[in-house]
């Protein structure tokens, strides 16, 4: 195994398009995991450890640019106003320690429908920015999952940042796992509310092929606080539309059975989650909260 | 006695011999490894390392049951680095299998594996990753059988049989040859007494199998000697018992193989069947190199024997005052593709079936089977464990039918001294089962949760963010449960310790050489501190576990302060009177308290009964050889169940928990916080206070991880494990494990030394039943199966 360790954004560029199948090493969290249970005998691993850049965010008007390698402890402690859902989900991964190495760069890289981060960043709108000795393109969000632990990235491309839309309402993500801490997600959600559009969006982690939206619970609610005119009156929501929300939700999974959890459960339990964290935003917008929750 | 505090001095102790010395019993004593292990600085058994050394590695089946039709090595023999690669065929001595109670194992599959993970061949390689590649070179044809996973398929017409040619000890009583032991329990009247019942009720029960899960994996490291023979140093929890199965697969007399014990990363059970160690011995005596094997994570999961997975079906019966009329019961232990120790996890799940209450009238029967399952064993509770879980769901049931308070219930039928066990047995020692319940009842309980403003770290969830209050509901549940200690059924299970006292540089020192395990419980540090009550000696050394002295039986069965420490204490009284012995030949011409009774060792001095100092240690031993004796210590004999009527005096003491848990259940999402785990236990008496709260709380987080979490999915159709890692086999972390208040009884045994009981095993039984009960209370869902999964509570 082949040890790459460019100093620098255009030497990674040019190593990843030399050795194609040389596998991106960010925090390690993901892949000396594989390594070390012999899933993976990669010939090249490519370090990306020295690029500084890429541990590094900016907070711009309308998003935040976030490098590919900023570890999850820095979205909990220094974006949670800017990105609270994905400061919840970075929250709930794993411990201090894992916290401290993995990042979203990562997070994207393997793709598991598991992922924390992916339910935040479907719900909060992000585009992804891919970079190779080619070109740079941007992949929106909802276009980046392909399969199961696959991505639409091309064999010569590294993530360089994700492009993270600024909260501009309420956010909230929650996970059930089957233990208190450091635990992959049984089943995710994730929702943002976005007055601005008014529109709502969802993530659904752990209960698909991919991390996907809940297209139609997004389209209900959206239309059914416009039409109440709920989102200038910020009054109370109707409980029969949180419970069909939560039902759409559910609805959107197409869950299976293993040993994390059943299919009957990951369904009912997004559509507990979908109702809560909707609750608690549209709490927090009534009570005239800007970003978090 | 109260509610313990780590800062609360050591009582002194009742019935001694000898006063107490600083650093004696009584006191919590800190562990000489303690800093080490927090720090990160122990020497494990895969830190070892030996110059030229070669790396081991297992090649293991993919298949839980398949004919071998051929392996061919020859790629592997052929990759640069390869110093050997052995199969069945290459075993040197006639004996090839090895085992705790049956030698059924084999060393290397023999033309078939039993079940998922079985050792096939072996590879040593100059690097772990050669030896990694090797192993995947090598090529084995397999053709795959039909598996039996459970007593149905186990015993149906025509099922394949695992070991055809049986003839071991259990064979002649089992009906069936899947069925490896069958231990029934018959007192009374069971048709008759049921009858005078006014409540009855039945339930079935299901344990998933748990597993050990010690961070240490197996590991260890052969070095092979000059005269042929070999120096093994490995993570065991009983040297001799591994010695005495090694030899003969080496072909060497056991004087050839000289184990030492290297640091050990926990055990539970887990390490008292063989691992690595007949391995890395093969492969050093064939390659005459050093060898090391460190077992990985998944390879530690498939490679050592589990808690039996139960499915368990009780019946009682009471009367409207909520007497029990009767109990019957059957449990279904399921052993997997070897015996390892199922035949005594059998005889125990049958003597501790009911529990610790007073019934005239039962029928027991428990059954271990042969499977394809991956091989279960020892763990912590051993087999009493998975009968408390269903007894103590049955007295809730029991409870509720009568329309009765739970506690109240058991209070009434709680064994006292001097009752009958089902097997006949008197409980001769205290037996507070009562006291321990009124204990656990009357601790202060935690404030109720607070639903308006909650740290989510407090709720079920935590941090996952699933509620911020809503959907939660608060349950408490009680449990009691009853152990043995030590070996039973006949068993000699004896321990032996070394002692030796000398004068160095005008300073009494005393050095403590025993075979036993230290795998955690603290052994070493209890063991320095009985030398010291005992010699009134500070300066005392512990001498590294090894096989140079005798056995000192295993870490297990929460033996080891009463039989090695028991083997310390009597070895120490035997060097005393040597001590006394010298003190009368040189002084005691002169001086006639010399000759009289009641002499004591106390702070380095030999003083009479009324205190009078008659000469120091050094003055006494001054120009002598150092007294240096090495003694075996025995229980009182126990004997074997009856094969029909499971009648027999087959247990050596019994020890009793009780713990009341306290959990908040998000009841919508099935997810579940534990408050509070509080728990009471006699201990006969806490030696070290500080050591004994740690065996409690490790106990009782141990059940918690059972009833909420921790389990060996197995596919039911092939038997192959599914989670073979931490990522998918749950253990508590520091966000699941409640507080954990002790409450110590300190009640003596006559029979034990200092009046101890063992501790490590009783809290791991009542601590999951407790658990259950609080969630059944908080969700009114019937829970008849650990671990308990959201979707159980949900749906
Ligand atoms: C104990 C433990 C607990 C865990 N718990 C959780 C959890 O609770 N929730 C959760 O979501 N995850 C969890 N994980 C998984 C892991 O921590 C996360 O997926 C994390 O986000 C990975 O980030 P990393 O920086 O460590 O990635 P790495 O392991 O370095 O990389 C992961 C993948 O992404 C690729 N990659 C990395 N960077 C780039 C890049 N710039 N361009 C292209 N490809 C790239 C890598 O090649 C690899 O395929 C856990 C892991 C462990 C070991």
């Amino acid at each position: 195994m082949e040890f790459l360790r460019p100093g620098c954004w255009e030497e990674a560029l040019a190593a990843k398009a030399e050795h194609p199948a040389a596998v991106p090493l960010a925090g390690g969290t993901d892949v000396m995991v594989e390594i070390n249970l012999g899933h993976r005998r990669p010939g090249h691993l490519l370090d990306l450890g020295r690029i500084g850049e890429l541990s590094e965010w900016e907070v711009g008007e309308r998003e935040v640019r976030l490098g590919a390698c900023v570890p999850y402890a820095r979205i909990v402690g220094e974006l949670g106003r800017e990105l609270p859902a994905l400061a919840l989900a970075s929250r709930a991964v794993a411990s201090p320690q894992i916290r401290n190495r993995g990042g979203v760069g990562g997070n994207l890289g393997t793709a598991s429908p598991a992922g924390d981060a992916h339910p935040a960043l479907l719900a909060a709108g992000a585009e992804v920015e891919v970079e190779s000795v080619r070109g740079a393109r941007r992949i929106p969000i909802d276009e980046f999952y392909t399969g199961v632990k696959r991505n639409a990235l091309r064999p010569d491309e590294l993530i360089k940042r994700v492009h993270v839309v600024r909260a501009t309402g309420p956010q909230q993500f929650s996970k059930v796992g089957t233990r208190n801490a450091m635990v992959i997600a049984v089943c995710s959600f994730g929702l943002a509310l976005h007055p601005g559009s008014r529109t709502v969006r969802t993530g659904i982690g752990s209960a698909a092929p991919t991390p996907r939206r809940a297209a139609e619970a997004e389209a209900f609610l959206a239309g059914a606080l416009a039409e109440a005119g709920l989102w200038e009156s910020r009054r109370a929501v109707p409980p029969s539309v949180a419970k069909r929300f939560a039902a759409l939700a559910a609805g959107a999974c197409s869950p299976i059975d293993d040993v994390r959890g059943t299919a009957g459960h990951r369904r009912h339990a997004v559509g507990v989650m979908a109702r809560r964290t909707f609750l608690w935003a549209w709490e927090a917008y009534r009570n005239g909260a800007e970003g978090a929750a | 006695m109260g509610t313990w505090t780590p800062t609360a001095a050591g009582l002194v102790p009742a019935g001694l011999t000898q006063s107490a010395a600083r650093g004696g019993i009584g006191e919590s004593v800190r562990r000489p490894d303690g800093a080490l292990k927090v720090t990160g600085a122990f020497a494990y058994s895969s830190d070892l390392w030996h110059r030229d050394m070669l790396w081991g590695r297992i090649l293991r089946s993919p298949h839980a049951h398949a004919r071998i039709l051929a392996v061919d090595v020859s790629a592997a023999l052929a990759l640069p680095g390869v110093h050997a690669v052995l199969t069945h065929d290459d075993l040197p001595a006639a004996q090839k299998t090895y085992g705790l109670e049956l030698a059924d194992t084999p060393v290397l599959a023999d033309g078939v594996v039993r079940h998922h993970g079985e050792p096939v061949a072996l590879v040593a390689a100059d690097h772990p990753e050669t030896a990694r590649r090797a192993a995947e070179l090598i090529r084995v044809d397999y053709r795959e059988l039909p598996v039996v996973t459970d007593e149905a398929s186990a015993t149906a017409p025509g099922a394949v049989v695992l070991h055809p040619d049986r003839d071991d000890r259990h064979a002649y009583r089992a009906p069936h040859p899947n069925v490896l032991h069958r231990q029934p329990i018959v007192r009374g009247d069971v048709a008759a007494a049921a009858r005078r019942a006014d409540v009855v009720v039945t339930g079935d029960y299901e344990f998933g199998m748990q597993d050990q899960a010690f961070l240490g994996p197996e590991s260890g490291l052969a070095v092979p000697a000059a005269d042929g023979g070999v120096d093994l140093y490995v993570a065991t929890q009983w040297l001799h018992s591994d010695l005495r199965q090694i030899a003969p697969v080496l072909g060497l007399p056991e004087e050839k193989v000289r184990m030492t014990l290297a640091g050990v990363g926990g055990a539970f059970g887990g390490r008292e069947d063989l691992s690595m160690q007949i391995h890395a011995c093969l492969l050093a005596l064939r390659t005459g190199r050093p060898v090391k094997i460190v077992y990985s994570r998944e390879e530690s999961f498939l490679g050592h024997a589990h808690r039996h997975p139960a499915r368990l079906h009780y019946e009682h019966g009471a009367t409207r005052d909520g007497r029990l009329t009767h109990v019957r019961c059957r449990i279904v232990l399921d052993g997997g593709a070897y015996a390892s120790s199922t035949a005594a996890v059998v005889g125990n799940a049958a003597s501790l079936g009911i529990g610790p209450y007073r019934v005239e009238d039962v029928e027991i029967e428990a059954i271990g089977l042969y499977t394809n399952n991956p091989p279960c064993g020892a763990m912590r509770g051993f087999g009493a464990v998975q009968a408390c879980f269903a007894y103590e769901a049955q007295m809730d049931r029991l409870a509720a039918g009568l329309g009765m308070d739970p506690v109240e219930l058991r209070r009434i039928n709680a064994m006292r001294q001097g009752d009958l066990m089902p097997t006949g047995q008197r409980v001769d020692s205290p037996a507070p089962v009562a006291e321990l319940l009124r204990r656990v009842r009357d601790m202060p309980l935690p404030p109720p949760l607070d639903t308006e403003d909650p740290d989510i770290r407090d709720l079920p969830g935590g941090l996952a963010n699933t509620s911020h209050g809503e959907g939660i509901v608060r349950g408490i549940g009680y449990a009691v449960g009853i152990k043995n200690v030590g070996f039973s059924e006949g068993f000699d299970d004896y321990s032996t310790a070394r002692v030796r006292l000398e004068v160095v540089d005008g300073e009494p020192v005393a050095m403590v050489h025993t075979a036993m395990a230290e795998v955690g419980q603290g052994g070493v540090t209890v063991h320095a501190q009985i030398a010291r009550t005992e010699l009134g000696v500070e300066q005392v050394t512990v001498h590294p576990a090894d096989t140079q002295v005798g056995s000192a039986g295993s870490t297990s069965a929460s033996r080891q302060t009463y039989m090695t420490g028991g083997a310390v204490k009597n070895t120490c009284g035997a060097v005393r009177e040597r001590v006394f012995a010298a003190g009368r030949r040189r002084f005691g011409g002169d001086r006639p308290a010399w000759g009289g009774a009641g002499l004591r060792l106390d702070g380095g001095k030999v003083v009479t009964a009324d205190g009078e100092v008659l000469a120091t240690l050094a003055e006494v031993l001054e120009g002598e050889e150092p007294i240096d004796l090495e003694l075996e210590f025995r229980h009182r004999p126990t004997e074997p169940f009856d094969p029909v009527t499971g009648q027999g005096f087959g247990h050596v003491q019994y020890s009793f928990a009780a713990h009341r848990a306290v959990v908040d259940v998000d009841v919508e999402l099935g997810l579940v916080k534990v408050v509070e785990l509080a728990c009471a236990q006699d201990v006969g008496r806490a030696l070290n206070p500080l050591s004994v709260v740690g065996q409690i709380q490790g106990g009782t987080v141990q059940g918690l991880g059972i009833a909420l979490m921790e389990e060996i999915r197995v596919d039911p159709a092939t038997a192959r494990v599914l989670n073979p890692s931490f990522t998918d086999y749950l253990v508590p972390t520091v966000l699941d494990a409640p507080a954990v208040p002790v409450d110590l009884l300190e009640l003596a045994d006559p029979h034990a030394p200092y009046g101890l009981r063992g501790v490590g095993e009783a809290p791991t039984l009542s601590s999951t039943p407790a658990v259950l009960a609080a969630v059944r209370q908080a969700t009114g869902k019937a829970l008849t199966r650990v671990p308990v999964r959201p979707e159980h509570i949900v749906d």
